[in-house]
């Protein structure tokens, strides 16, 4: 099966293990990537707020490059990216009169927008395509007794229903449960990171990612995984601030999920680029 | 919040000319018309993780408007504060698409620039689409360093441990990419602005009229 991948601009610079260890993983389990040509950023949640046609036609775009070039599955890992794509998929079904504009918009490109692209978080690819039975045969290691906190974010089982249930999502759990590892009891599993807010009303999301370590550290998980380039650095690399503002100690490793998949599935801690993560995971000797 | 005095089945020109903007950016969201649904049951408010440091919670801002007081939601930092995580909307009982209408809020208070100077929001959105009109993609680099410069330079001080240690791991772009179809995408924006004429007549079929002031202004009553 090949798929085409959408990136997204996050994935380039600070979420970059995870584009690495996301081909790594497709790599391991025989899945083809194939990444979209000339891709461009899919306006995130900002461009929303400035001006609708134009943010749906940016996005729409990548949408368009899909589809002349034959892909009927667009990846995309951030869960920013595959919102917004999911989102411009299905306003633009849904509305022929804004799908009329965005078309007209796509011209100026020399493109057309194409109705059988369907966009799929990894998440969805691994678990429901591929199978977690599968992986779970095709590992070479086990995590067995790693307590894990399953972090899924708020956007990829929102707005959208989508692949997984909307606040009690279980794909990561059932995944790295096969895999031996515990998840631990983490109900605050799509609450929200804070996204932007970090930078525009740092109290507000220095509180919420407080609220997440707290619950994954007292019910005893040794790591987080998150599905999210902006999950992954609010809650890792903005651990010393929530630290010096509530006088806390976090110091809890967060890894994107396919990190330590791709662990399981043998392949190298440089190729899944885990000497990028702030905080190291220290497993304990492989089984 | 200011009192004012509104004759039911009138509207300030203020009022109807925002309404009017606001009804046209909800317009195209599909289903934006359930905004006459609402029960004001509160759950959206109850469900919202940022709602403690709202100033109007997500029902209040549902209330408001259809009382009328568009210009009190756009003054109120509660619209910018929203995170977009869509908990509201996947739990309203009325599948009021809340972020979305949030997010038309927004688009409202830009167009008329109902903001605070130097706001965090309208700066950053404004770099953002700025470097998505130059490159094709966003830089986080550029876009955060400028945000800062202008908004409070000193937080870069103390955010260069951080950036240097995402640097050292490879994890900070130095350059932003252009890409090949930039030329492609400014063409599209222009169009796009091209396209945004303002429209005679405002949209009627998604004006409350089943609550507080009905029938508003010229606008006639919708039919239930
Ligand atoms: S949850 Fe829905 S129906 Fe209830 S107050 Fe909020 S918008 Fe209204
Ligand atoms: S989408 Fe916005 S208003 Fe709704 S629950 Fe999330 S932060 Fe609150």
């Amino acid at each position: 099966m090949e798929y085409l991948y959408f990136p997204g601009c996050s994935l380039e610079g600070a979420g970059r293990q995870y584009d690495e260890s996301l081909r790594a993983v497709f790599r391991a389990l025989g899945l083809g990537l194939k990444e979209l040509e000339d891709w461009n950023c899919c306006g995130a949640t900002i461009y929303m707020s400035v001006d609708e046609a134009t943010s749906l036609a940016v996005s729409a775009r990548n949408l368009a490059i899909a589809g002349r070039d034959g892909g009927r599955d667009l990846v995309a890992p951030c869960s920013a990216c595959y919102t917004v794509l999911l989102k411009t998929n299905r306003f633009l079904r849904e509305s022929p009169e804004l799908r009329e504009k965005v078309d007209r918009l796509l011209g100026e490109a020399g493109l057309a927008y194409h109705l059988d692209v369907r966009v799929r978080h990894p998440l969805d690819v691994l678990v429901n395509d591929v199978g977690i039975q599968t992986i779970a045969s095709a590992a070479t290691r086990r995590f067995d007794g790693l307590r894990l906190a399953p972090y899924y974010g708020c956007q990829i089982v929102r707005p959208e229903r989508g692949f997984d249930h909307s606040e009690f999502p279980e794909a990561m759990d059932k995944l790295f449960g096969a895999l031996g590892a515990e998840p631990v009891y983490f109900p605050v599993k799509t609450r929200c990171c804070g996204g932007m807010l970090m930078t525009t009303f740092p109290e507000v999301a220095l509180d919420l990612v407080r609220e997440l370590l707290v619950c994954a550290t007292e019910n005893g998980a040794e790591c987080i995984l998150t599905t999210c380039p902006m999950c992954q650095v609010n809650l890792e690399a903005y651990q010393d601030r929530v630290n010096k503002k509530f006088g806390t100690s976090f110091a809890i490793p967060v890894l994107f999920f396919t990190q330590l998949l791709g662990l399981a599935l043998g392949c190298e801690e440089k190729a899944l680029g885990l000497q990028r993560n702030l905080i190291p995971l220290k497993l304990r000797a492989a089984a | 919040m200011r009192q004012r005095k509104t004759v039911p089945g009138s509207l300030p020109p203020r009022e109807r000319e925002l309404r009017q903007i606001f009804l046209r950016e909800v317009e195209v969201v599909p289903g934006g018309d359930r905004l006459s649904r609402c029960l004001q049951c509160g759950t959206c408010s109850g469900s919202c993780p940022v709602s403690y440091a709202m100033d109007l919670s997500p029902r209040a801002v549902i209330a408001l408007f259809r009382a009328g007081l568009i210009e009190e939601i756009l003054h109120s930092r509660s619209i910018w504060i929203c995170a977009s995580c869509y908990m509201c909307t996947t739990r309203c009982p009325q599948q009021i698409k809340i972020t979305d209408l949030l997010y038309a809020l927004k688009r409202v208070a830009m167009e008329k620039g109902l903001y605070p100077d130097r706001f965090p929001v309208y700066l950053i959105s404004k770099n953002f689409v700025r470097l998505i009109g130059r490159y094709g993609r966003n830089h986080e680099l550029m876009l955060v360093v400028r945000f800062y410069l202008k908004h409070k330079p000193l937080e870069l001080v103390r955010l260069l441990p951080l950036g240097l240690a995402m640097f050292r791991r490879g994890r900070l772009m130095l350059l932003p990419k252009r890409i090949r179809g930039v030329a492609a995408i400014r063409r599209m924006i222009e169009a796009s602005e091209a396209l945004e004429l303002p429209r005679e007549e405002a949209p009627v079929q998604y004006v409350p009229g089943s609550v507080g002031y009905r029938a508003v202004g010229a606008l006639p009553e919708r039919a239930v």
